[in-house]
C-alpha cells in the first residue's frame, strides 16, 4: 500500500532461496519457529542416513553377543530402550524406522511432484473438457479420506500383503495418488493465472511452441508455492505411512523397521503398562511430523501478508503477496481452499504496511 | 477466560489497516441455483469415487480368490467364483454393482456371509457417535484457544498454542490414544481401556425394545444412569484422542481468521469507537472468523472419518473403522468395497451440506 510503487530490491541469488529466503524474511517468534522446525528435520535426515552407523543394533536382530535379547526387557543396560514382544531392540528400530519414513516421503512426494505438476500444467493451459474431468476427478479424490484411498492403493499395489523392498514401494506409490490432486490444483490455478499475464502473450506473438511457453514461462513461474506443499506432504506422507503400518499394511519386521507397525504391536502392551514400546516409536513420529509441520507452518505463515510480523518486508511484499497459497482462488468445488493452508475470504491485494 | 480484562489492550496503534477488497465474484444466480447446481455435483463425486475403488480392487482379482485362494481346491475356488457371478465379462459386473449400490445393496461379505448393508447399519451408528463426540471436542478446545492465540498474537500464549495446534496435528491419533490409554487407564484407572461401553450395560441396552445402535441415546432409554455415565465414560479417551486432530486445524483456523477480521476497516471503526480489545475479538472479529471453519468442516469430515478407522482399531470401538480393519486382515475385499463406498457418499452428502450452510451465511461463497 505504502511502497507499491518502489520497485523491489533484488537480493542475493543464495538469498533468493526459497527457505534462505523466508529465514532472512522472518523475525522473533516465527524466526524461532521456523529455525526450531530445520533442526529437527535436519536431525531426522542425518538419522535416517547414518542409521546403520548410530543404531546399536540391526533393525531385525534378536540377539546379541550375549545371546538372545528377550522379549519386553525394560529399558536400560543393553537396551536402552527396552526390547519389544518380538524381541528386537527399540532404540534401534525406532533409528532404522527414519530411514523407512525418508524413503518413503522422497519416493512419494517426487512421483507426486511429477504427475501432479504435469497434469496441473496440462489441464490449465489447455482447459476443455480434459480440464474440466481432471478437476472433477481430482476435486473428488481430494475430498475423500486420504487413509481409505492408501489403503485402497495398498491393497491393488501388494495385494494387502506386506513383503521385502515391495512393502516400502506399495506405500510410496499408495501416499503418491493420494497427493496428486494437491500438486494439481495449486499448479493448474497458477497456470491458469499465468497464462493471461502478458510475457505468456508476447512469447506467444512471438511463435513459442506450446511446450516451450508451458515449460519455460508457465512452469517456472507456477513452482513457486511447492517448498510449502512439499513440507506439508512430507509430513503427511509420515501420518500416511505410520497409518498404513498401524492397520497391518505395513513392511514385515524383517525387511525394515516402521513406526506404525511396532505401535501396532504395542497395542497388547500397554493394556499391560508396558510403555516403552510403544512410547519411543510414537515420539519418533510426532517429533518428525511436529519438524516438518514447524518449517512448513512458518512457510506458510511468511507467505501470507496478514500472518507475518510486523516488521514486513515492505520491499519484497509485492513479490510474496502473489505466492498466497491459492492463487486464483479455489476450484469450483469447495470454497474450502486447501487443508489446513486457510485460503480466507480476505483477498490479500496488498502487503501489510509498514508500521 | 476471565483474566483477558485485566490485561493492558494489545497495541492497536501501531497496525495500519489493511486494504480488504471483497470480490464481487458474477452478479446474479440465487441461492436456488446454487444449491441446485451443487447438489448435481454430488452424483458425480460419488461416481468417480465408487467406480475408482471398484476397479482399483478389481485389478487384484475376484474377491472370492483373495479371500479364499490357499484353503480351497482350485474346483472349488471356481465353484464359488461362478456362482457368485465373477467370471463374468467385468464390464456386466461394474454395470451391475453400479445398479446394486444405487439402490442401497452393497453385496455380501465373504468372511461372515453377512450382506454389506446391514455390516454398514449395525455399525455405523457407532462411528457416528464417536465422530459426534470427537467434534464437540474439536470445537470446545479449538475455538476458544484460537481466540485467545490471536488475541495474544505473538506474545506467549500464542506461541505456546501455536505448538499445541501443531502438536495436535502431529501426533498420531493411534499414538494419542495410547497415550490416553496407558495414563488414564493403566495407570490412574479412573477411565476404562477399551470398547463402548460395559458388559453388563451392554446386556440391558440389547434388551431394548427400540435400541438405535448409538449408545447414549440408548443408554438414556434404559433409565439407568450407571448406564449412562458408564458409556459416557467409555467415549471420553477416544473421543480426546480424535477430537484433538480436529481441534488443532479449528485453532488455527480461528486464529488466522480473527487476526485477519481484527484489520478490517469496520473493526478498526469500533476500535476508534473506543470498544476493548477483548470486546473486538469477542464480538467484531469473531463472527465472521467462523465462516471459515464452517467451510473447512467439510474437509473435516473426511480427515475423522480416517481417523476414526485409526481410532476404532485403537480402543477396539466396533464401529465401521473396526470393521474394515478386521475385514482387511480376512482380506474381505467386498466388505472392504462396501465400507469404502459408503464413506464415499457420507462424504459427498456432508460436504454438500457444508456448502450450502456456507452459502446460506456467507453470500460471497455463491456463485
Amino acid at each position: 500500500m505504502t511502497r507499491i510503487d518502489s520497485p523491489p530490491r533484488q537480493p542475493s541469488r543464495l538469498a533468493r532461496l526459497p527457505i534462505i529466503h523466508q529465514l532472512h524474511q522472518s523475525v522473533g517468534l516465527q524466526r524461532g519457529m521456523l529455525v526450531a522446525g530445520l533442526v529437527i528435520t535436519t536431525l531426522f535426515v542425518l538419522t535416517a542416513i547414518l542409521a546403520p552407523l548410530v543404531a546399536p543394533y540391526g533393525y531385525s536382530q534378536l540377539r546379541g553377543p550375549d545371546g538372545v535379547f528377550g522379549a519386553q526387557q525394560p529399558p536400560g543396560g543393553a537396551h536402552l530402550f527396552g526390547t519389544t514382544v518380538g524381541g528386537y531392540d527399540v532404540l534401534s528400530r525406532v533409528l532404522w524406522g527414519a530411514q523407512t519414513a525418508l524413503f518413503v516421503i522422497v519416493v512419494a512426494v517426487l512421483l507426486s511432484i511429477f504427475a501432479g505438476v504435469f497434469l496441473g500444467l496440462v489441464s490449465g493451459y489447455f482447459g476443455g473438457w480434459l480440464d474440466r474431468v481432471l478437476v472433477v476427478v481430482c476435486d473428488a479424490v481430494y475430498a475423500f479420506p486420504s487413509l481409505l484411498l492408501a489403503i485402497v492403493m495398498s491393497i491393488v499395489i501388494s495385494g494387502g500383503k506386506s513383503d521385502l523392498v515391495g512393502g516400502v514401494m506399495a506405500a510410496a506409490i499408495s501416499i503418491t495418488v493420494v497427493f496428486i490432486p494437491q500438486y494439481f490444483r495449486v499448479i493448474r490455478a497458477e497456470t491458469v493465472r499465468i497464462k493471461s499475464e502478458a510475457y505468456v502473450e508476447s512469447a506467444r506473438v512471438l511463435g513459442s511452441g506450446n511446450i516451450r511457453i508451458m515449460v519455460r514461462h508457465v512452469l517456472r513461474n507456477a513452482t513457486r508455492t511447492l517448498p510449502l506443499i512439499f513440507t506439508l506432504n512430507s509430513s503427511e506422507a509420515i501420518l500416511t505411512l505410520a497409518g498404513l503400518g498401524f492397520l497391518g499394511f505395513g513392511i514385515e519386521p524383517t525387511a525394515a523397521s516402521e513406526w506404525g507397525y511396532d505401535l501396532n504391536k504395542a497395542i497388547s502392551d500397554v493394556s499391560s503398562g508396558i510403555w516403552w514400546t510403544s512410547l519411543f516409536p510414537g515420539l519418533a513420529i510426532v517429533l518428525v511430523v511436529m519438524g516438518i509441520t514447524l518449517v512448513g507452518e512458518s512457510l506458510n505463515d511468511l507467505a501470507d501478508p496478514r500472518l507475518r510480523g510486523r516488521r514486513a518486508v515492505g520491499a519484497n511484499a509485492g513479490l510474496v503477496a502473489e505466492t498466497s497459497v491459492v492463487p486464483g482462488g479455489t476450484l469450483a468445488a469447495g470454497p474450502g481452499g486447501l487443508d489446513g493452508l486457510e485460503s480466507a475470504p480476505i483477498h490479500p491485494s496488498d502487503g501489510e504496511a509498514i508500521s | 477466560m476471565t483474566t483477558v480484562a485485566t490485561t493492558p489492550a494489545a497495541p492497536a496503534a501501531g497496525r495500519a489497516p489493511t486494504t480488504t477488497a471483497p470480490k464481487k465474484k458474477g452478479s446474479g444466480g440465487g441461492i436456488i441455483r446454487y444449491i441446485v447446481i451443487r447438489f448435481l455435483l454430488i452424483f458425480p463425486t460419488i461416481f468417480i469415487l465408487v467406480s475408482m475403488v471398484f476397479w482399483l480392487m478389481r485389478t487384484t482379482g475376484d474377491p472370492i480368490t483373495a479371500a479364499l485362494g490357499g484353503r480351497l481346491s482350485a474346483d472349488q475356488l471356481a465353484e464359488r467364483v461362478a456362482a457368485a457371478g465373477y467370471d463374468r465379462p467385468i464390464l456386466v459386473q461394474y454395470v451391475e454393482y453400479l445398479g446394486q449400490i444405487f439402490t442401497g445393496n452393497f453385496g455380501t461379505t465373504i468372511s461372515t456371509n453377512r450382506p454389506v448393508s446391514e455390516v454398514l447399519l449395525t455399525y455405523g451408528a457407532a462411528t457416528a457417535e464417536l465422530a459426534f463426540y470427537a467434534l464437540l471436542v474439536a470445537f470446545i478446545v479449538g475455538i476458544p484457544l484460537g481466540m485467545v492465540a490471536a488475541y495474544w498474537r505473538d506474545k506467549s500464549p500464542d506461541a505456546s498454542l501455536r505448538i499445541f495446534a501443531i502438536l495436535c496435528y502431529a501426533t498420531p491419533v493411534f499414538f494419542s490414544g495410547l497415550l490416553f490409554k496407558l495414563i488414564f487407564a493403566v495407570w490412574l484407572k479412573v477411565l476404562p481401556v477399551a470398547g463402548r461401553a460395559s458388559t453388563s450395560s451392554e446386556l440391558q441396552m440389547q434388551l431394548l425394545p427400540g435400541k438405535t445402535g448409538l449408545y447414549t441415546i440408548d443408554a438414556i432409554q434404559t433409565g439407568n444412569p450407571a448406564v449412562l455415565v458408564d458409556v459416557l465414560t467409555h467415549a471420553v479417551l477416544p473421543a480426546l484422542a480424535l477430537g484433538l486432530l480436529t481441534a488443532g486445524v479449528f485453532l488455527r483456523l480461528v486464529r488466522t481468521n480473527v487476526i485477519g477480521t481484527l484489520g478490517t476497516d469496520y473493526v478498526d471503526a469500533a476500535r476508534s469507537r473506543g470498544v476493548s480489545e477483548f470486546r473486538l475479538v469477542q464480538k467484531h472479529a469473531y463472527r465472521p472468523a467462523l465462516i471459515p471453519i464452517i467451510t473447512v468442516i467439510g474437509l473435516q469430515i473426511a480427515l475423522l472419518l480416517g481417523g476414526a478407522v485409526l481410532t476404532e482399531t485403537t480402543f477396539e470401538w466396533k464401529g465401521l473403522g473396526f470393521m474394515l480393519s478386521e475385514f482387511l486382515q480376512a482380506r474381505d475385499f467386498v466388505a472392504v468395497q462396501g465400507i469404502v463406498a459408503l464413506l464415499a457418499v457420507i462424504v459427498a452428502l456432508s460436504n454438500f451440506i457444508v456448502d450450502i450452510i456456507a452459502a446460506l451465511i456467507d453470500p460471497r461463497v455463491r456463485y
